[in-house]
Protein backbone atom coordinates (compact mmCIF):
# COMPACT_ATOMS: atom_id res chain seq x y z
CA UNK A 1 0.00 0.00 0.00
CA UNK A 2 1.29 3.55 -0.84
CA UNK A 3 0.49 6.79 0.43
CA UNK A 4 1.36 8.69 -2.87
CA UNK A 5 1.89 5.99 -5.62
CA UNK A 6 2.04 8.11 -8.72
CA UNK A 7 4.97 9.71 -6.92
CA UNK A 8 6.91 6.75 -5.20
CA UNK A 9 6.22 4.30 -8.15
CA UNK A 10 7.01 7.00 -10.99
CA UNK A 11 9.23 4.96 -13.82
CA UNK A 12 12.96 6.72 -13.33
CA UNK A 13 12.74 8.07 -17.12
CA UNK A 14 9.57 10.01 -15.45
CA UNK A 15 11.11 10.20 -11.88
CA UNK A 16 14.44 12.17 -13.58
CA UNK A 17 12.80 15.21 -15.47
CA UNK A 18 10.59 15.78 -12.83
CA UNK A 19 14.03 16.23 -10.71
CA UNK A 20 15.71 18.12 -13.58
CA UNK A 21 12.29 20.34 -13.97
CA UNK A 22 12.23 20.55 -10.06
CA UNK A 23 16.29 21.44 -9.80
CA UNK A 24 15.97 24.25 -12.41
CA UNK A 25 13.22 25.81 -11.07
CA UNK A 26 15.16 25.76 -7.47
CA UNK A 27 18.16 27.21 -9.05
CA UNK A 28 16.50 29.82 -10.76
CA UNK A 29 14.77 30.47 -7.54
CA UNK A 30 17.84 30.79 -5.18
CA UNK A 31 19.82 32.90 -7.95
CA UNK A 32 16.69 35.45 -7.75
CA UNK A 33 16.86 35.87 -4.21
CA UNK A 34 19.55 34.86 -2.00
CA UNK A 35 22.88 36.89 -2.08
CA UNK A 36 24.49 34.25 -1.00
CA UNK A 37 23.85 31.31 -4.12
CA UNK A 38 23.97 34.90 -5.78
CA UNK A 39 28.05 35.06 -5.12
CA UNK A 40 28.75 32.03 -4.90
CA UNK A 41 27.45 31.60 -8.61
CA UNK A 42 29.08 34.78 -9.83
CA UNK A 43 31.72 33.40 -8.39
CA UNK A 44 31.73 30.52 -10.49
CA UNK A 45 30.55 32.45 -13.44
CA UNK A 46 27.79 30.30 -13.22
CA UNK A 47 23.71 31.44 -14.41
CA UNK A 48 20.15 28.97 -13.82
CA UNK A 49 20.52 28.75 -17.49
CA UNK A 50 23.97 26.59 -17.36
CA UNK A 51 22.09 23.67 -15.88
CA UNK A 52 20.18 21.66 -18.82
CA UNK A 53 20.87 17.97 -16.93
CA UNK A 54 21.02 16.45 -14.07
CA UNK A 55 24.63 15.79 -14.56
CA UNK A 56 25.17 19.61 -14.39
CA UNK A 57 24.28 19.20 -11.20
CA UNK A 58 28.10 19.06 -10.46
CA UNK A 59 28.20 22.35 -11.42
CA UNK A 60 26.32 23.77 -8.58
CA UNK A 61 28.65 25.05 -5.48
CA UNK A 62 28.19 23.15 -2.35
CA UNK A 63 26.41 24.38 0.80
CA UNK A 64 28.22 23.46 4.31
CA UNK A 65 27.21 23.39 7.92
CA UNK A 66 29.68 26.64 8.12
CA UNK A 67 27.66 28.23 5.72
CA UNK A 68 24.45 27.71 7.51
CA UNK A 69 25.46 29.36 10.43
CA UNK A 70 27.51 32.21 8.61
CA UNK A 71 23.93 32.88 7.44
CA UNK A 72 22.18 32.65 10.84
CA UNK A 73 19.61 34.08 11.11
CA UNK A 74 17.74 33.95 8.44
CA UNK A 75 20.84 34.77 4.99
CA UNK A 76 19.65 31.65 3.42
CA UNK A 77 15.86 32.79 2.77
CA UNK A 78 14.15 32.13 -0.32
CA UNK A 79 11.07 33.78 0.85
CA UNK A 80 9.96 37.15 2.80
CA UNK A 81 10.51 36.51 6.43
CA UNK A 82 6.59 37.10 7.26
CA UNK A 83 6.01 34.21 4.63
CA UNK A 84 8.04 31.56 6.93
CA UNK A 85 5.38 29.57 9.21
CA UNK A 86 7.67 27.37 11.40
CA UNK A 87 11.36 27.94 12.99
CA UNK A 88 13.70 25.41 13.29
CA UNK A 89 17.09 25.06 14.63
CA UNK A 90 19.52 22.02 14.09
CA UNK A 91 20.91 20.73 16.97
CA UNK A 92 24.34 22.49 17.10
CA UNK A 93 27.00 21.08 19.97
CA UNK A 94 29.26 24.72 19.48
CA UNK A 95 28.04 28.01 18.83
CA UNK A 96 24.93 29.18 16.91
CA UNK A 97 22.89 26.61 15.90
CA UNK A 98 21.62 26.44 12.61
CA UNK A 99 18.57 28.23 12.00
CA UNK A 100 15.55 26.37 9.25
CA UNK A 101 12.76 27.68 8.17
CA UNK A 102 9.74 26.25 6.72
CA UNK A 103 6.66 27.57 4.74
CA UNK A 104 3.43 26.40 5.08
CA UNK A 105 3.92 24.59 1.78
CA UNK A 106 7.49 23.09 3.57
CA UNK A 107 5.90 22.07 6.47
CA UNK A 108 2.89 20.31 4.67
CA UNK A 109 5.88 18.83 2.23
CA UNK A 110 7.61 17.57 5.56
CA UNK A 111 4.96 15.78 6.72
CA UNK A 112 3.53 13.94 3.67
CA UNK A 113 7.40 12.50 3.33
CA UNK A 114 6.50 10.95 6.71
CA UNK A 115 3.43 9.92 5.82
CA UNK A 116 4.74 8.05 2.82
CA UNK A 117 7.12 6.78 5.09
CA UNK A 118 4.89 5.47 7.97
CA UNK A 119 2.37 3.94 5.32
CA UNK A 120 5.36 2.09 3.77
CA UNK A 121 5.85 0.35 7.06
CA UNK A 122 2.42 -0.85 7.24
CA UNK A 123 1.41 1.68 9.81
CA UNK A 124 -2.57 2.30 9.41
CA UNK A 125 -5.09 5.40 10.06
CA UNK A 126 -6.27 4.15 13.82
CA UNK A 127 -2.61 3.37 14.65
CA UNK A 128 -1.55 5.17 18.06
CA UNK A 129 1.60 6.81 17.85
CA UNK A 130 3.45 7.57 20.59
CA UNK A 131 5.84 10.28 19.71
CA UNK A 132 8.73 9.95 22.22
CA UNK A 133 11.66 12.81 20.26
CA UNK A 134 11.90 16.11 21.83
CA UNK A 135 9.35 18.59 20.45
CA UNK A 136 11.14 21.75 20.41
CA UNK A 137 13.38 23.26 17.97
CA UNK A 138 14.88 20.16 17.15
CA UNK A 139 12.66 18.71 14.14
CA UNK A 140 12.75 15.35 15.31
CA UNK A 141 9.05 15.36 16.94
CA UNK A 142 7.42 18.04 15.13
CA UNK A 143 7.95 16.36 11.81
CA UNK A 144 6.89 13.23 12.64
CA UNK A 145 3.92 14.41 14.78
CA UNK A 146 2.21 15.72 11.79
CA UNK A 147 3.26 13.07 9.00
CA UNK A 148 1.64 10.54 11.42
CA UNK A 149 -1.43 13.11 12.25
CA UNK A 150 -1.91 13.16 7.94
CA UNK A 151 -2.03 9.05 8.28
CA UNK A 152 -4.88 9.33 10.56
CA UNK A 153 -2.97 8.25 14.07
CA UNK A 154 -3.75 9.35 17.21
CA UNK A 155 -0.65 10.61 18.12
CA UNK A 156 0.54 11.20 22.04
CA UNK A 157 2.98 13.83 22.09
CA UNK A 158 5.09 12.29 25.00
CA UNK A 159 8.77 13.49 24.23
CA UNK A 160 11.57 11.26 25.79
CA UNK A 161 12.26 10.55 28.78
CA UNK A 162 10.31 9.41 32.32
CA UNK A 163 10.08 6.16 31.50
CA UNK A 164 7.24 5.08 33.80
CA UNK A 165 5.04 7.61 32.35
CA UNK A 166 5.99 6.31 28.57
CA UNK A 167 5.25 2.59 29.97
CA UNK A 168 2.04 4.20 31.79
CA UNK A 169 0.53 5.65 28.67
CA UNK A 170 1.82 2.96 26.74
CA UNK A 171 -0.68 0.75 28.65
CA UNK A 172 -3.50 3.12 29.07
CA UNK A 173 -3.73 4.13 24.99
CA UNK A 174 -2.63 1.23 23.60
CA UNK A 175 -0.04 2.68 21.57
CA UNK A 176 1.06 0.60 18.67
CA UNK A 177 3.46 2.55 17.13
CA UNK A 178 6.34 4.27 18.94
CA UNK A 179 9.39 7.11 17.42
CA UNK A 180 12.92 7.32 19.52
CA UNK A 181 16.31 7.24 19.62
CA UNK A 182 18.50 4.00 19.64
CA UNK A 183 19.84 4.61 22.72
CA UNK A 184 16.62 4.95 24.54
CA UNK A 185 15.27 2.09 22.84
CA UNK A 186 17.72 0.22 24.67
CA UNK A 187 17.21 1.49 27.90
CA UNK A 188 13.52 1.44 27.86
CA UNK A 189 14.03 -2.12 27.08
CA UNK A 190 15.97 -2.87 29.63
CA UNK A 191 13.51 -0.78 31.77
CA UNK A 192 10.51 -3.08 30.92
CA UNK A 193 12.58 -5.99 31.93
CA UNK A 194 13.45 -4.27 35.17
CA UNK A 195 10.02 -3.96 36.13
CA UNK A 196 8.48 -7.26 35.11
CA UNK A 197 6.71 -5.85 31.79
CA UNK A 198 6.65 -8.30 29.23
CA UNK A 199 5.80 -6.02 25.98
CA UNK A 200 4.16 -8.74 24.10
CA UNK A 201 2.08 -9.77 26.60
CA UNK A 202 1.21 -6.23 28.71
CA UNK A 203 2.17 -3.59 25.76
CA UNK A 204 0.18 -3.39 22.16
CA UNK A 205 3.50 -2.11 20.67
CA UNK A 206 3.94 -3.12 17.02
CA UNK A 207 6.76 -0.84 15.07
CA UNK A 208 9.22 1.60 16.39
CA UNK A 209 10.75 4.19 13.87
CA UNK A 210 14.88 4.63 15.34
CA UNK A 211 16.26 7.34 14.25
CA UNK A 212 18.34 10.75 15.12
CA UNK A 213 21.71 8.44 16.06
CA UNK A 214 23.52 6.20 13.87
CA UNK A 215 22.84 2.46 15.15
CA UNK A 216 23.88 -1.27 13.52
CA UNK A 217 21.73 -4.00 12.38
CA UNK A 218 22.62 -6.00 16.44
CA UNK A 219 21.03 -2.49 18.41
CA UNK A 220 17.85 -2.96 16.08
CA UNK A 221 17.92 -6.95 16.95
CA UNK A 222 18.27 -6.21 20.67
CA UNK A 223 15.79 -3.42 20.32
CA UNK A 224 13.23 -5.79 18.94
CA UNK A 225 13.66 -8.39 21.01
CA UNK A 226 13.32 -6.11 24.08
CA UNK A 227 10.59 -4.04 22.76
CA UNK A 228 8.79 -7.21 21.06
CA UNK A 229 8.23 -5.55 17.57
CA UNK A 230 9.30 -4.31 14.03
CA UNK A 231 12.48 -1.65 14.30
CA UNK A 232 12.21 0.34 11.11
CA UNK A 233 15.33 2.65 10.47
CA UNK A 234 14.85 6.18 9.18
CA UNK A 235 17.34 8.86 8.31
CA UNK A 236 16.39 12.33 8.54
CA UNK A 237 18.50 15.38 9.32
CA UNK A 238 17.33 18.97 10.26
CA UNK A 239 18.72 20.38 7.46
CA UNK A 240 16.73 18.77 5.06
CA UNK A 241 13.48 19.23 6.99
CA UNK A 242 14.11 16.78 9.68
CA UNK A 243 12.82 13.01 10.06
CA UNK A 244 11.43 11.62 6.20
CA UNK A 245 14.00 11.84 4.38
CA UNK A 246 14.73 8.51 4.09
CA UNK A 247 13.03 5.73 5.39
CA UNK A 248 12.75 1.75 5.38
CA UNK A 249 9.85 0.20 3.77
CA UNK A 250 8.17 -3.58 4.84
CA UNK A 251 10.79 -5.25 3.63
CA UNK A 252 13.57 -3.43 5.65
CA UNK A 253 16.71 -3.17 3.46
CA UNK A 254 17.85 -0.11 2.90
CA UNK A 255 15.78 3.47 3.05
CA UNK A 256 14.21 4.86 0.43
CA UNK A 257 15.37 8.30 -0.34
CA UNK A 258 12.57 10.44 -1.61
CA UNK A 259 14.10 11.37 -5.00
CA UNK A 260 11.35 13.45 -6.13
CA UNK A 261 12.09 16.06 -3.31
CA UNK A 262 15.78 15.39 -2.80
CA UNK A 263 18.67 15.05 -5.36
CA UNK A 264 21.36 12.61 -3.55
CA UNK A 265 24.84 12.27 -4.06
CA UNK A 266 27.42 10.04 -2.81
CA UNK A 267 30.93 12.19 -2.98
CA UNK A 268 34.41 11.11 -1.77
CA UNK A 269 35.09 13.52 0.92
CA UNK A 270 38.52 13.86 0.01
CA UNK A 271 38.44 14.54 -3.82
CA UNK A 272 34.13 15.53 -3.77
CA UNK A 273 34.33 13.01 -6.77
CA UNK A 274 30.93 10.75 -7.27
CA UNK A 275 32.00 7.38 -6.04
CA UNK A 276 31.67 4.32 -8.01
CA UNK A 277 28.39 3.29 -7.56
CA UNK A 278 27.02 1.07 -4.52
CA UNK A 279 30.37 2.32 -2.66
CA UNK A 280 30.36 4.95 0.87
CA UNK A 281 30.93 8.10 0.39
CA UNK A 282 29.54 11.59 2.07
CA UNK A 283 26.01 12.00 1.10
CA UNK A 284 25.39 15.69 -0.33
CA UNK A 285 21.50 16.31 -0.69
CA UNK A 286 19.71 19.31 -2.90
CA UNK A 287 16.29 20.12 -1.75
CA UNK A 288 13.67 20.15 -4.82
CA UNK A 289 10.37 21.65 -3.46
CA UNK A 290 11.67 23.74 -0.37
CA UNK A 291 10.07 27.08 -0.77
CA UNK A 292 11.60 28.88 2.27
CA UNK A 293 14.90 27.91 2.46
CA UNK A 294 16.32 25.56 -0.50
CA UNK A 295 19.77 23.91 -0.21
CA UNK A 296 22.30 22.85 -2.97
CA UNK A 297 24.49 20.35 -2.23
CA UNK A 298 24.38 20.15 1.08
CA UNK A 299 26.93 18.22 2.48
CA UNK A 300 25.17 16.14 5.52
CA UNK A 301 29.37 14.66 6.72
CA UNK A 302 27.00 11.16 6.72
CA UNK A 303 28.95 8.17 5.09
CA UNK A 304 26.99 5.97 3.62
CA UNK A 305 26.05 4.38 0.28
CA UNK A 306 23.57 4.23 -2.04
CA UNK A 307 21.25 0.45 -3.00
CA UNK A 308 20.35 0.84 -6.85
CA UNK A 309 19.01 -2.51 -7.16
CA UNK A 310 15.05 -2.27 -7.50
CA UNK A 311 13.06 -2.82 -4.11
CA UNK A 312 10.74 -5.95 -3.98
CA UNK A 313 7.58 -3.12 -2.41
CA UNK A 314 7.74 -1.38 -6.35
CA UNK A 315 9.12 1.59 -5.35
CA UNK A 316 11.51 3.36 -7.56
CA UNK A 317 13.71 5.59 -5.28
CA UNK A 318 16.53 4.39 -4.46
CA UNK A 319 17.96 3.01 -1.09
CA UNK A 320 20.40 4.04 1.37
CA UNK A 321 22.28 2.04 3.32
CA UNK A 322 22.26 2.23 6.99
CA UNK A 323 24.46 5.16 8.11
CA UNK A 324 27.90 3.92 9.04
CA UNK A 325 29.09 7.03 10.68
CA UNK A 326 29.34 10.85 10.86
CA UNK A 327 32.15 12.21 9.25
CA UNK A 328 32.16 14.51 12.58
CA UNK A 329 31.93 11.52 15.02
CA UNK A 330 34.63 10.25 13.55
CA UNK A 331 37.58 9.89 15.93
CA UNK A 332 41.31 9.55 15.24
CA UNK A 333 43.11 7.18 17.62
CA UNK A 334 46.80 6.40 17.10
CA UNK A 335 46.43 7.67 13.67
CA UNK A 336 43.92 5.71 12.52
CA UNK A 337 39.85 6.38 11.57
CA UNK A 338 37.46 5.28 14.03
CA UNK A 339 33.60 4.86 14.14
CA UNK A 340 32.20 4.40 17.47
CA UNK A 341 29.23 2.36 15.60
CA UNK A 342 32.54 0.11 14.37
CA UNK A 343 33.00 -0.63 17.97
CA UNK A 344 29.01 -0.82 19.07
CA UNK A 345 28.67 -3.48 15.98
CA UNK A 346 31.26 -5.61 17.84
CA UNK A 347 29.75 -4.84 21.41
CA UNK A 348 26.12 -5.80 20.26
CA UNK A 349 27.52 -8.95 19.10
CA UNK A 350 28.76 -10.27 21.92
CA UNK A 351 26.68 -12.63 24.20
CA UNK A 352 26.97 -11.75 27.69
CA UNK A 353 27.54 -7.78 28.51
CA UNK A 354 24.18 -5.00 28.03
CA UNK A 355 23.61 -2.17 25.95
CA UNK A 356 25.56 0.90 27.56
CA UNK A 357 28.85 1.29 26.71
CA UNK A 358 31.26 4.37 26.54
CA UNK A 359 34.47 4.82 24.80
CA UNK A 360 37.00 6.87 26.80
CA UNK A 361 40.10 8.05 25.32
CA UNK A 362 42.33 8.93 27.61
CA UNK A 363 46.39 9.80 28.54
CA UNK A 364 48.43 10.64 25.93
CA UNK A 365 46.74 8.08 22.95
CA UNK A 366 44.47 5.35 25.32
CA UNK A 367 40.99 4.07 24.49
CA UNK A 368 39.08 2.15 27.09
CA UNK A 369 36.10 0.96 26.36
CA UNK A 370 33.70 0.76 29.20
CA UNK A 371 30.72 -1.96 28.77
CA UNK A 372 28.38 -3.27 31.04
CA UNK A 373 28.32 -6.91 32.02
CA UNK A 374 24.97 -8.19 31.49
CA UNK A 375 24.18 -11.73 34.26
CA UNK A 376 24.15 -13.91 30.91
CA UNK A 377 27.95 -12.89 31.07
CA UNK A 378 28.66 -13.52 34.73
CA UNK A 379 29.61 -16.99 35.97
CA UNK A 380 30.88 -16.22 39.35
CA UNK A 381 34.37 -16.19 38.53
CA UNK A 382 36.95 -13.59 38.55
CA UNK A 383 38.82 -15.19 35.29
CA UNK A 384 35.83 -15.43 33.32
CA UNK A 385 35.47 -11.86 33.34
CA UNK A 386 39.08 -11.00 32.54
CA UNK A 387 38.71 -13.56 29.67
CA UNK A 388 35.62 -11.82 28.32
CA UNK A 389 37.31 -8.56 28.74
CA UNK A 390 40.42 -10.03 26.51
CA UNK A 391 38.29 -11.45 23.80
CA UNK A 392 36.90 -8.19 23.31
CA UNK A 393 39.73 -6.44 22.99
CA UNK A 394 40.96 -8.38 20.39
CA UNK A 395 37.83 -8.43 18.48
CA UNK A 396 37.79 -5.12 18.56
CA UNK A 397 41.35 -4.76 17.79
CA UNK A 398 40.66 -6.29 14.56
CA UNK A 399 38.00 -4.44 13.79
CA UNK A 400 39.21 -0.94 14.64
CA UNK A 401 43.34 -1.74 14.13
CA UNK A 402 44.28 -0.08 17.99
CA UNK A 403 43.40 -2.62 21.03
CA UNK A 404 41.41 -0.58 23.25
CA UNK A 405 41.54 -1.13 27.05
CA UNK A 406 37.95 -3.55 27.91
CA UNK A 407 36.59 -2.49 31.21
CA UNK A 408 33.59 -4.18 32.46
CA UNK A 409 31.40 -2.19 34.89
CA UNK A 410 28.68 -3.17 36.65
CA UNK A 411 25.11 -1.90 35.04
CA UNK A 412 23.77 1.44 35.80
CA UNK A 413 27.12 2.35 36.35
CA UNK A 414 27.92 4.42 33.25
CA UNK A 415 25.50 7.83 32.51
CA UNK A 416 22.43 6.99 30.80
CA UNK A 417 21.05 9.66 29.08
CA UNK A 418 17.26 9.30 27.78
CA UNK A 419 17.82 11.13 24.71
CA UNK A 420 20.92 10.72 22.51
CA UNK A 421 23.36 8.94 24.37
CA UNK A 422 27.35 10.63 24.52
CA UNK A 423 29.67 7.62 23.77
CA UNK A 424 32.44 9.27 23.27
CA UNK A 425 34.64 10.90 26.16
CA UNK A 426 37.67 12.64 25.22
CA UNK A 427 40.18 13.32 27.64
CA UNK A 428 43.67 12.75 26.30
CA UNK A 429 45.93 15.41 27.01
CA UNK A 430 47.74 15.88 23.27
CA UNK B 1 21.97 -34.18 48.78
CA UNK B 2 21.92 -30.38 49.06
CA UNK B 3 24.15 -28.82 47.33
CA UNK B 4 26.09 -25.98 49.39
CA UNK B 5 25.20 -22.62 46.98
CA UNK B 6 27.38 -19.16 46.97
CA UNK B 7 25.42 -16.11 46.04
CA UNK B 8 28.03 -14.30 43.52
CA UNK B 9 28.09 -10.43 43.08
CA UNK B 10 29.97 -8.28 40.00
CA UNK B 11 30.92 -4.96 41.91
CA UNK B 12 33.07 -2.23 41.38
CA UNK B 13 36.63 -2.48 42.73
CA UNK B 14 35.47 1.04 44.91
CA UNK B 15 35.41 2.10 48.77
CA UNK B 16 31.61 1.41 49.92
CA UNK B 17 30.97 -1.33 47.40
CA UNK B 18 31.27 -4.29 49.87
CA UNK B 19 29.08 -2.13 52.81
CA UNK B 20 26.60 -1.15 50.04
CA UNK B 21 26.06 -5.32 49.29
CA UNK B 22 26.14 -6.47 52.91
CA UNK B 23 23.61 -3.27 53.58
CA UNK B 24 21.12 -5.12 51.07
CA UNK B 25 21.64 -8.37 52.49
CA UNK B 26 20.88 -6.97 55.76
CA UNK B 27 18.11 -5.17 54.84
CA UNK B 28 16.33 -9.24 53.72
CA UNK B 29 17.35 -10.53 57.01
CA UNK B 30 20.08 -12.69 55.75
CA UNK B 31 22.71 -13.64 57.84
CA UNK B 32 26.42 -14.26 56.35
CA UNK B 33 28.09 -17.45 57.52
CA UNK B 34 30.69 -16.71 55.40
CA UNK B 35 32.78 -14.52 52.99
CA UNK B 36 35.21 -13.97 49.95
CA UNK B 37 36.52 -11.19 47.68
CA UNK B 38 38.63 -11.15 44.52
CA UNK B 39 39.44 -7.96 43.06
CA UNK B 40 41.52 -7.86 39.91
CA UNK B 41 42.41 -3.87 38.70
CA UNK B 42 38.35 -2.21 38.57
CA UNK B 43 36.17 -4.81 39.48
CA UNK B 44 35.65 -7.64 41.77
CA UNK B 45 33.73 -10.56 42.86
CA UNK B 46 32.34 -11.21 45.93
CA UNK B 47 30.85 -14.60 47.06
CA UNK B 48 29.05 -14.68 50.00
CA UNK B 49 27.48 -18.06 52.03
CA UNK B 50 24.45 -16.86 53.62
CA UNK B 51 21.33 -18.53 55.15
CA UNK B 52 18.86 -18.57 52.12
CA UNK B 53 21.19 -17.97 48.57
CA UNK B 54 18.12 -17.52 46.43
CA UNK B 55 16.73 -14.79 48.60
CA UNK B 56 20.19 -12.64 48.70
CA UNK B 57 20.34 -13.56 44.72
CA UNK B 58 16.49 -12.13 44.39
CA UNK B 59 17.64 -9.20 46.90
CA UNK B 60 21.23 -8.15 45.24
CA UNK B 61 19.32 -8.61 41.45
CA UNK B 62 16.20 -6.13 42.57
CA UNK B 63 18.81 -3.48 43.27
CA UNK B 64 20.86 -3.74 40.08
CA UNK B 65 23.39 -6.13 40.39
CA UNK B 66 24.59 -8.65 38.48
CA UNK B 67 24.74 -11.74 40.27
CA UNK B 68 24.78 -15.62 40.04
CA UNK B 69 24.69 -18.53 42.23
CA UNK B 70 26.95 -21.01 42.32
CA UNK B 71 27.13 -24.78 43.49
CA UNK B 72 30.08 -25.51 45.65
CA UNK B 73 31.40 -28.58 47.34
CA UNK B 74 32.28 -27.77 51.57
CA UNK B 75 34.35 -30.11 52.91
CA UNK B 76 35.30 -31.27 56.21
CA UNK B 77 39.03 -31.84 56.93
CA UNK B 78 41.07 -32.72 59.91
CA UNK B 79 42.35 -28.94 61.68
CA UNK B 80 46.14 -29.97 60.66
CA UNK B 81 48.95 -28.87 58.36
CA UNK B 82 48.47 -30.91 54.73
CA UNK B 83 44.87 -31.27 55.23
CA UNK B 84 44.09 -28.77 52.01
CA UNK B 85 47.14 -30.16 49.68
CA UNK B 86 45.89 -33.79 50.09
CA UNK B 87 42.54 -32.53 48.75
CA UNK B 88 44.08 -30.39 45.91
CA UNK B 89 46.24 -33.66 44.90
CA UNK B 90 43.81 -35.99 44.89
CA UNK B 91 41.29 -33.62 42.86
CA UNK B 92 44.17 -33.61 40.48
CA UNK B 93 44.58 -36.87 39.95
CA UNK B 94 41.04 -37.03 39.02
CA UNK B 95 41.65 -34.17 36.35
CA UNK B 96 39.10 -32.26 38.38
CA UNK B 97 40.11 -28.75 37.98
CA UNK B 98 39.89 -26.61 41.27
CA UNK B 99 39.14 -22.76 40.24
CA UNK B 100 38.67 -21.37 43.66
CA UNK B 101 39.57 -22.79 47.30
CA UNK B 102 39.03 -21.42 50.66
CA UNK B 103 38.68 -22.15 53.76
CA UNK B 104 38.01 -21.43 57.88
CA UNK B 105 37.77 -22.65 60.94
CA UNK B 106 34.50 -23.13 62.78
CA UNK B 107 34.15 -24.14 66.12
CA UNK B 108 36.96 -26.47 66.01
CA UNK B 109 36.32 -27.91 62.68
CA UNK B 110 38.13 -26.70 59.54
CA UNK B 111 36.05 -26.89 56.17
CA UNK B 112 37.35 -26.31 52.77
CA UNK B 113 34.87 -24.48 50.33
CA UNK B 114 35.86 -25.85 46.84
CA UNK B 115 34.67 -24.18 43.28
CA UNK B 116 35.54 -27.34 40.84
CA UNK B 117 34.62 -27.90 37.18
CA UNK B 118 32.82 -31.04 37.78
CA UNK B 119 31.26 -30.75 40.93
CA UNK B 120 29.07 -34.22 41.48
CA UNK B 121 32.19 -36.49 40.49
CA UNK B 122 34.53 -34.64 42.91
CA UNK B 123 31.89 -34.80 45.68
CA UNK B 124 32.40 -39.08 44.56
CA UNK B 125 35.53 -39.00 44.90
CA UNK B 126 36.34 -37.19 48.22
CA UNK B 127 33.51 -39.24 49.71
CA UNK B 128 35.69 -42.26 48.54
CA UNK B 129 38.47 -41.03 50.46
CA UNK B 130 36.55 -40.62 53.52
CA UNK B 131 36.12 -37.05 53.54
CA UNK B 132 33.10 -35.32 54.69
CA UNK B 133 31.35 -33.62 52.43
CA UNK B 134 28.49 -31.32 54.07
CA UNK B 135 25.18 -30.61 53.09
CA UNK B 136 23.63 -27.07 52.58
CA UNK B 137 21.88 -27.75 55.73
CA UNK B 138 24.89 -28.99 58.15
CA UNK B 139 26.89 -25.80 56.87
CA UNK B 140 24.34 -23.53 57.94
CA UNK B 141 23.97 -25.01 61.39
CA UNK B 142 28.02 -24.96 62.22
ZN1 LIG C 1 11.00 -0.86 -0.61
Amino acid sequence: MFWDETHETLPRPDLERLQLQRLQETVRRVFARVPFYQRKFNDLGLTPEAIRSLADLRRLPFTTNADLRANYPAGLLAVPYDQTLRLHTSSGTTGKPKALFFSRQDVNNAAELCARAFIATGVRAGDVFQNMMTYGMFTGALVTHYGAEKVGCLVIPAGPGNSERQVMLMRDFGSTVIHLTPSYALYLATFLEKHGVEPRRDLQLRKAFVGAEPYTEETRRKIEEGLGLDVYNSYGLSEMNGPGVAFECEQKQGMHLWEDHFLVEILDPETDEPVPEGQSGELVLTTLCREAMPLLRYRTRDVTALITAPCACGRTHRRLHRITGRADDMLILRGVNIYPQQIERVLMAQPGIGRNYLIELTGLDEMTVKVELAEAGFGGQVEQLIALQKKLAEKLRAEILCKPTVQLVPPGDLPVSEGKAKRVVDRRQL
Amino acid sequence: MNAVKLVAVFAENKPGQTARVTRILAHANLNIRWVTIASVGAFGVMKFLVDNAQLAYEALKHEGYVTTLLEVLAVEVSDQPGALHAVAECLAFHQINLENTSGFVANQRAILVLEVSDLARAREILQQQNLRVLTREEMLTL
